[in-house]
């Protein structure tokens, strides 16, 4: 059995580009979304804050802009840990607590989110 | 032969080496690079702190109405309108920023002048956005 081996990388470089740009694309939309969706109300007090995440549609897009907000901190931060934090324990033990961090987020602006 | 050669080389030519942290302050970087190295830290600023105290603030004004009152007393303090206008600057540097890498990617803006034009542009954008925000989230207007 051999194993096909390609010298310049492991390759995962470009799905982690890929996805970077694509969440970047979905968190711009979502931005966009929130931002028109708060110049059409015309008084925010609690009640219309409330209404905007109360509908489903509205909580659909955030659930999609909170996975694509994870995934890409998740590069973003792993990039900077690669290029400042040499010794491989420290960098393991602060990737995990990063990906703990970020799903911990993540559950909490759910539970947020279905409050309303 | 060849060791002679590369001690020759190794003489005459320039070594450039990875700069140390204490060496920083002594490089000027391009326009791009200031983009680029703020594009990291606004990023870093965000996971860190905006992350969690947006969540705070996002619960806090969800809740219930009373939590409402309660958001609102918390962002009426100065100095969570500090962070608050940190994170904002860090969201519209990241935001203009990304468009501009965006950009790049598809092969436009990619030449000297150019490049340099759309990172003044970038800094341009997101500073006059987060004074203006500034000045409204102060009570100036």
């Amino acid at each position: 059995m051999t194993t096909k081996r390609i010298v310049v990388g492991a390759h995962y470089g470009l799905k982690d580009w890929l996805a970077q740009r694509v969440t970047a694309l979905v968190l711009a939309a979502y931005t966009l979304i929130l931002l028109v969706t708060l110049l059409v109300t015309p008084t925010l007090d609690y009640g219309s804050w409330a209404a905007i995440f109360g509908s489903g549609w509205m909580k659909v897009c955030t659930v999609l802009a909170l996975i694509s907000l994870s995934w890409h901190a998740w590069i973003g931060v792993r990039d900077i840990y690669m290029d400042y934090i040499k010794p491989t324990g420290v960098r393991l033990l602060l990737q995990v607590l990063t990906i703990l961090a970020l799903v911990g987020y993540a559950c909490w602006a759910v539970i947020i989110l279905w409050r309303v | 032969m060849a060791e002679m050669a590369g001690r020759a080389g190794a003489k005459s030519r320039p070594e450039f080496r990875n700069i140390h942290v204490s060496q920083l302050s002594s490089y000027r970087l391009p326009l791009a690079g200031i983009v680029s190295i703020l594009h990291r830290i606004s990023g870093a600023l965000m996971f860190l702190v905006g992350i969690p105290f947006i969540l705070y603030l996002f619960e806090q004004s969800l809740t219930s109405e009373i939590s409402f009152e309660n958001y609102r007393a918390i962002i009426s303090g100065w100095f969570a309108k500090l962070v608050l206008l940190a994170l904002i600057w860090a969201y519209l540097h990241h935001f203009c920023a990304g468009i501009r890498y965006l950009v790049m990617d598809v092969h436009l803006a990619l030449d000297k002048d150019q490049a340099r034009g759309t990172a003044m542009s970038v800094l341009v954008v997101s500073l006059t956005l987060t004074f203006v925000i500034g000045l409204k989230l102060f009570g100036v207007f």
